[in-house]
């Protein structure tokens, strides 16, 4: 992945000296490629919230489950 | 898990990891004062659109219960509130960290920041007003009453005051909307999903939580008719 975006990036930012004054943006962070890691860390507490939130419903789930069947041989 | 009945969670997913992935790697305008802070656009304001979402599915469900009388609909209106306003939460404490680093200041007396502070306020006080009636139909009809109320505020309050008057925040006043960055066509591709995906996300944590409150009620009958059990 590093191989195809670092020359994509690469392209970007030769694009945007053309222009005489450019705003400041992350492009040296970029073609160095250390944002792949930002990126990783971010996705992977995106994994753990979602799995955690996963893990949750199912219990919950089986919570309901219990109830009915609590329900059942009580009455 | 039950494909039929969860197949959105997927996509909650999926929606979620293409904004956190293109979010910070898709191609965004430069632009003076915000730089890359314009990626923010993908977390800050979807945070406002899922409160905005689960306060109208709250308040549709505290008129529902006046409509009906259903302890069920005054439920989930309270587990509905409550995520929403986590998510308003959120919304705040991020914009006033995107402030901090693009107009100098964590707080401004602007119409916008004030707006949507009060109607976390107002909020709050729905939850104060449901902690202190004590009798259930009474607290849900009261509730409910209320909850229109501070919808209708909601909007005054983020949707149509600070437009009116001059604002730093983008999109209202004489201020250059966001509309301008929106129309952007790459970054629009990360946004729209971007602000489903956080959407669902509420909307599935306050299905969570509605699951688990209806289960303690279930408990709480079912200690009550088997005293004993």
């Amino acid at each position: 992945m590093k191989r195809i975006f670092t020359p994509a990036f690469l392209l970007l930012t030769a694009q945007s000296f053309a222009q005489d004054i450019k705003p400041e943006m992350a492009d040296s962070f970029r073609s160095s490629g250390k944002i792949y890691v930002v990126v990783c860390v971010a996705a992977i507490v995106l994994t753990g919230l979602l799995v955690y939130l996963i893990t949750i419903d199912r219990k919950v789930s089986k919570l309901e489950r219990d109830l009915k069947s609590l329900d059942k041989t009580s009455n | 898990m039950n494909i039929k009945k969860n197949w959105w969670k997927a996509i909650t997913c999926v929606l979620l990891f293409y904004t956190v992935i293109e979010g910070f790697l898709g191609a965004v305008p430069a632009r003076d004062i915000l730089n890359e802070t314009i990626r923010n656009l993908y977390f800050h304001v979807p945070m406002w659109f899922g409160m905005m979402t689960l306060l109208f599915i709250s308040v549709i469900y505290g008129i529902k219960h006046l409509h009906n009388g259903a302890m069920r609909s005054d439920l989930i209106a309270r587990e509905a509130a409550h995520t929403g306003v986590i998510m308003g939460v959120l919304g705040l404490i991020t914009g006033s960290l995107w402030a901090r680093y693009t107009w100098g200041t964590w707080w401004t007396q602007d119409t916008k920041l004030n707006g949507a502070a009060i109607t976390m306020l107002i909020y709050f006080a729905y939850f104060i007003l449901r902690g202190s009636v004590e009798d259930e139909q009474k607290r849900a009809r009261l509730s409910a009453v209320y909850s229109i109320f501070a919808f209708v505020m909601m909007i005054v309050f983020v949707m149509i005051l600070p437009r009116m008057e001059d604002s730093l925040h983008p999109g209202n006043g004489g201020n250059p909307a966001f509309s301008k960055y929106d129309l952007d066509s790459k970054m629009r591709l990360v946004f729209y999903p971007a602000v489903l995906g956080w959407v669902l996300l509420g909307v599935w944590i306050m299905s969570v939580r509605i699951r688990i409150a209806s289960i303690s009620e279930a408990l709480l009958n079912h200690s009550d008719t088997h005293p004993t059990s």
